[in-house]
């Protein structure tokens, strides 16, 4: 059996396994460090699978239903590869930069997050200007009287410089892309999170969950342009990317008792089967009779712009089943089958950006060649092949890269480096 | 980002052996056949039933924006779905006189519809409300809770005024499916129909499937009007079949 805790500890050096985060705050130089680091500079191939798994999933989710849409997660529950991907990104964050800050202090961390931040601005800069690309392209090739209505969401060309500015404000976000700004604004907000995790872990993540609460109490929320709001509250869902960082710096160790029991296994199962039970309903409206309707009017809508509760105990559930039941030394991790996930998991900013921009491109390329089902299905892989192709591409530059620059390293580490031991 | 009921062609072929072979809509042409199941509803039209049954006339009124129509005239237009609508319960229901009429809400969202709604039933009494509503919020990105708020007062609204409802919801649209997230919408309208016990038309599941079958090309980027005139007369097909349905208008009534 084993628990969350191998997640990131591995085999914990001698003496480490108990420190407790305030210690290494108090005398970072000579106490072993609070935060467990696998050993030997060992990836955790884990997280870098989930997070390629994600970035897949994302990708298929992102195009128009298509058969491979059967096989995203959003169709057998609540949550979906964006809880994933919020929550691998907040571990391996706090991971890399809670080592940062232990070994060069909060201002060069923090600086290193910020340069972290300024590219993901860029990338989603980058993404618009192919999305402006497209949809210019779609208003003016496009009169089909039937859709006259909607076409009426090109309005906001007759505007370019509002719109632009707007853009580059996070505030006017298409449809699609909105998860690298919650990305921005969290990552952003990182130094703070990971100064009072050194201090004291368990209240950082109690102030996480209190600003989840009065989110949901008061209604908090940020406005995007025209009108309308973030279509991810980052209020919510920085609970996911706090929790991420509280689990990477010695929570996941504390509660390895408690995943490792067999109710909370039990727990998380019945919890999984009801939701999938309920998500049936949802593609077989003939079973919706089978719905208590008091259930339903508790229920629904399952929010996920405020990262509903439900959505959110599903992740967990998830999350405790998949630690019980996948090792960290799976032999699996190392098969050459999983290799083009992991690889893609290893880069998820640029394999994130590639897999928006190929959805772009399959949805033009879908509206321009109407091949049906199988282009669709043609589309779907060659995406995912692309996607695969480019991560390998990034590895093998990388791997030359420091080759190249032995011994003169003593910057790198950016949140893609899981495991630490780049 | 997600639109659920998208994909229902995809479960059907994974699923193939498990369901039964579907029984279709009578009377809908060949190429465009719909799931009995999104023809069917649990909630009732009373109204409707008892004005069917007593032979009184049957006066529908059609509140929609821009998509409950092909052309831009209040008129009532033959060719899109309220005047085919009227066409074929007039066939199906020979017994009875069948009116229906349009109130189009172009560029309105649910909230500035729904506020007309007690002035606009002064003038007619109908038997039946369709509120066709949801894509100008989804275009202007309205908080999909106060979209429901005000779908849930619109609809109380037109039941306190004594008439049935049946609510529709966006069309299925590819083209704009990267710009426009109609999910929270449709999930909001589904959400209110259940609490008021009112039959939901899911017009976006149905063009979603006859696009997933092929039945249309709804990526087609055709300037013409045929497309829009032939889905049109389907989903008035599909809507006089909902509406028999749901009001359990039976074989004795029907032509």
């Amino acid at each position: 059996m084993t628990s969350i805790a191998d997640r990131i500890a591995g085999p914990p050096l001698a003496g480490e396994a108990e420190a407790p985060p305030r210690e290494a705050a108090v005398a970072p130089a000579e106490s072993a460090p609070a935060i467990l680091f696998p050993a030997g500079g060992e990836r955790e191939l884990r997280l870098d699978l989930f997070r390629g798994l994600a970035l897949w999933l994302i990708f298929i989710d992102h195009l128009p239903p298509n058969l491979l849409t059967w096989f995203t997660i959003r169709n057998y529950g609540f949550s979906d590869a964006t809880e994933i991907f919020i929550f691998i990104s907040g571990y391996t964050a706090a991971f890399v930069y809670g080592r940062a800050m232990l070994e060069s202090g909060f201002v060069v961390a923090t600086a290193r997050i910020l340069r972290r931040v300024w590219q993901i601005y860029v990338a989603h800069v980058f993404l618009f200007t192919i999305f402006l690309a497209e949809i210019s392209y779609v208003a003016t090739s496009f009169e089909n009287p039937l859709y006259s209505e909607e076409m009426g969401i090109m309005d906001f060309l007759k505007q370019p410089d509002v719109t632009i500015v707007q853009a580059l404000l996070l505030r006017f976000r298409p449809v699609n892309m909105d998860v690298l700004p919650l990305y921005i604004v969290l990552m952003f907000f990182l130094p703070l999170v990971l100064w009072l995790m050194k201090w004291r872990a368990d209240v950082a993540l109690a102030l996480s969950v209190a600003l989840y609460a009065v989110t949901w109490q008061y209604d908090l929320y940020l406005t995007a342009y025209p009108n309308g709001f973030w279509a991810f509250n980052p209020f919510a869902w920085q609970l996911l990317f706090v929790f991420g960082a509280w689990c990477a710096l010695g929570g996941a160790k504390r509660m390895s008792r408690i995943l490792s029991s067999r109710i909370t296994l039990w727990i998380s199962f019945a919890y999984l089967f009801a939701a999938f039970c309920v998500t049936l309903t949802w593609y077989w409206p003939q079973l919706n009779h089978l719905m208590p309707r008091r259930l339903e009017q508790w229920m629904y809508p399952i929010n996920k712009t405020d990262l509903d509760v439900l959505r959110f105990a599903h992740f967990l559930a998830l999350a405790a089943v998949t630690v019980h039941f996948l090792s960290r030394d799976w032999p699996g991790l190392k098969s050459p089958w999983l290799r083009p996930l992991i690889l893609c998991g290893q880069h998820s900013l640029e394999i994130f950006c590639l897999g928006v921009f190929l959805a772009f491109a399959g949805h033009f390329l879908l509206a321009e060649i109407s091949g049906g089902a199988g282009m669709h299905f043609v589309i779907s892989i060659s995406g995912i092949l692309i996607m695969c192709a480019a991560a390998w591409l990034f590895s093998w530059y990388k791997r030359v890269a420091d080759k190249n620059a032995t011994r003169t390293k003593g910057i790198g580490g950016n949140a893609d480096m899981a495991g630490g031991g780049a | 980002m997600n639109s659920n009921s998208g994909a229902i062609l995809g479960l059907t072929m994974l699923a193939g052996c498990l369901t039964a072979p579907p029984a279709y809509a009578e009377d809908a042409p060949a190429n465009c056949e719909v799931r009995p199941y999104l023809l069917a509803s649990e909630s009732p039209l009373p109204k409707v039933a008892d004005a069917v049954k007593n032979g009184r006339p049957l006066d529908i009124l059609v509140v929609g924006s821009r998509s409950s129509t092909i052309g831009t005239s209040n008129a009532l237009d033959a060719s899109a779905y309220p005047g085919r609508l009227q066409a074929v319960l007039r066939e199906k229901l020979p017994s009875v006189v069948v009116n229906v009429s349009l109130e189009l809400q172009i560029k309105k969202t649910a909230e500035e519809a729904a506020g007309d709604f007690v002035k606009l039933l002064e003038g007619k009494k109908p038997v039946l409300v369709v509120w066709q509503t949801g894509t100008v919020d989804a275009m202007r990105s309205i908080d999909p809770d106060d979209f429901r708020v005000a779908v849930d007062e619109g609809v109380a609204a037109l039941q306190n005024a004594g008439v049935d409802v049946i609510l529709m919801n966006p069309q299925y649209s590819p083209r704009t499916e990267t710009m426009i997230s109609a999910a929270p919408y449709l999930d909001n309208m589904r959400v209110v129909a259940q609490e008021h016990d009112v039959p939901l038309f899911d017009r976006f599941a149905i063009m979603s499937y006859w696009n997933d079958t092929g039945d249309f090309d709804l990526f087609s980027a055709s300037r013409g009007l045929e497309l829009a005139k032939r889905v049109h007369d389907c989903l008035g097909r599909a809507l006089s079949q909902f509406v028999v349905n749901a009001a359990h208008i039976g074989p004795a009534q029907q032509n």
